[in-house]
């Protein structure tokens, strides 16, 4: 299975009925593809959305219907639509239950850099500094290592999004998740061992003494 | 509310003015009003909005032209050119987170000095801005933000300037029309008084300055 299909399904399996839910660009995008048959989920895309469907067929695009990336993408029956200022009161005002984003470092208390490599990738931080600080939940879909190098790192040596540190990430490795500045080892990927992750992983995890697979 | 020619309504605007522009990527973005001041050559322009689009739509065309001084966005990922002008000195960008952008044009628009925020605390989004604190919680002050023009476009207006939108074009054009000297707008469809429902006029007439007729 593709790293980024291994990631976006076990997320999928954090939501629940009902839940109000914002997907960033990416790996994240995709969890969408794995709700399970008859959970109903709201989508909401900050550009001004909650029922978002899947991406527009062939022919069926309307200029004024995209998602937060820009794609012509359908609506749900049961969607509404609103201006930004609603759009990011409702990601600060506590009304977002989750948000989904894309990582580029996350270290060992929680805290998430995903908006800049300085003097490299200056594309501005959109949405994502309030999504963290905002969401009731914040989940990070990234892949484990990039260029060698473990994402997960003891310190973010990037300028992090907010000071907020992130609930769970997840990896095709490794489900982490983040409590009162430790990083604990929830679940190992597919065919993967504990010291496997450990190795890969620049940050100090706790390692419980039960540590499952990720569910198939 | 007045009726005006496109060609009429960017006359009104002088070089080196402060412009609100609706549109997230493009969508919701008066591209008529942009060609106009693209053919019109406006200069020294500053421009806040959520983003630059990309170079060949909305705002990224202003950018291509090279007739802005300055904009205050929350994303400039998707346009080369404005990463490229920036990187040269050619383009002054200020980013800003894009919930804090556009409920500081909120404030503006309802006559507030600015809002409290948790976005952006201990980022180098903090800098040279005061922390406030309430109830044993700090945020940040973010100032309110103005403009000389708002560029508005609508999916529908009434001869009075009563005002809908459709989808995700509706984004930031509610609220920059709120919050700006002169109110400009482009309507996809123009109807009869009484045709918007009052409990669809998003944005009422009497904040509309112009708009723009059918050529």
């Amino acid at each position: 299975m593709e790293p980024q299909t291994i990631i976006a399904r076990r997320i999928a399996r954090e939501l629940s009925p009902g839940m109000l839910v914002n997907l960033g660009i990416g790996i994240p995008t995709q969890v969408a593809n794995h709700v399970p048959a008859g959970m109903h989920v709201f989508f909401q895309s900050e550009n001004g959305l909650i029922g978002t469907g899947s991406v527009a067929e062939e022919g069926m695009a309307h200029p004024t219907l995209t998602d937060a990336a820009g794609r012509p993408v359908t609506a749900l029956p049961g969607a509404s639509a609103f201006d930004s200022a609603m759009s990011f009161g409702l990601i600060r005002g506590g009304h977002l239950d989750l948000t989904v984003l894309g990582g580029l470092q996350v270290d060992q208390s929680g805290l998430l850099a995903n908006w800049t490599i300085p003097n490299k990738m200056v594309p501005g931080m959109g949405g994502a500094m309030d999504l963290v600080a905002g969401a009731n939940r914040v989940i990070v879909a990234m892949q484990h290592v990039a260029k060698g190098g473990s994402k997960i790192v003891k310190k973010c040596t990037l300028p992090i999004t907010s000071t907020r540190p992130v609930d769970l990430v997840v990896t095709e490795l490794a489900v982490i998740k983040f409590s009162e500045g430790k990083a604990i080892l929830l679940e190992t990927g597919p065919r993967i061992s504990p010291a496997q992750v450990v190795a890969a992983t620049e940050a100090e995890l706790v390692l419980p003494s039960h540590i499952p697979e990720m569910p198939p | 509310m007045h009726t005006i020619s496109l060609d009429q309504s960017v006359r009104l605007i002088p070089d080196g003015a402060s412009l609100m522009i609706g549109g997230f990527l493009g969508v919701g973005t008066p591209e008529d009003i942009i060609d106009e001041i693209v053919r019109q050559k406006k200069r020294d322009l500053t421009v806040i909005a959520n983003d630059t689009a990309t170079p060949d739509r909305g705002i990224g065309k202003l950018v291509q032209a090279k007739l802005l001084r300055k904009v205050v966005v929350s994303h400039i990922g998707l346009n080369p050119e404005t990463q490229r002008q920036m990187m040269t000195g050619e383009l002054e960008v200020e980013l800003v987170p894009q919930g804090t952008l556009i409920e500081r044009i909120r404030a503006a628009g309802c006559g507030l000095g600015g809002i409290l925020t948790q976005t952006g605390i201990g980022t180098p989004v903090e800098t040279g801005k005061q922390r406030i604190e309430v109830d044993g919680k700090a945020y940040l002050l973010e100032i309110a933000l103005r403009a000389d023009f708002a560029l508005v476009q609508a999916f529908i207006a009434d001869y009075l300037g009563n005002l809908s939108y459709a989808l995700t074009a509706r984004n930031f054009n509610p609220v920059i029309a709120m919050a700006a000297g002169t109110v400009i707008v482009s309507a996809d469809n123009i109807v009869p008084v009484g045709v918007i429902s009052p409990d669809h006029v998003v944005t009422p007439a009497p904040i509309v300055d112009y708009l723009i007729a059918n050529p």
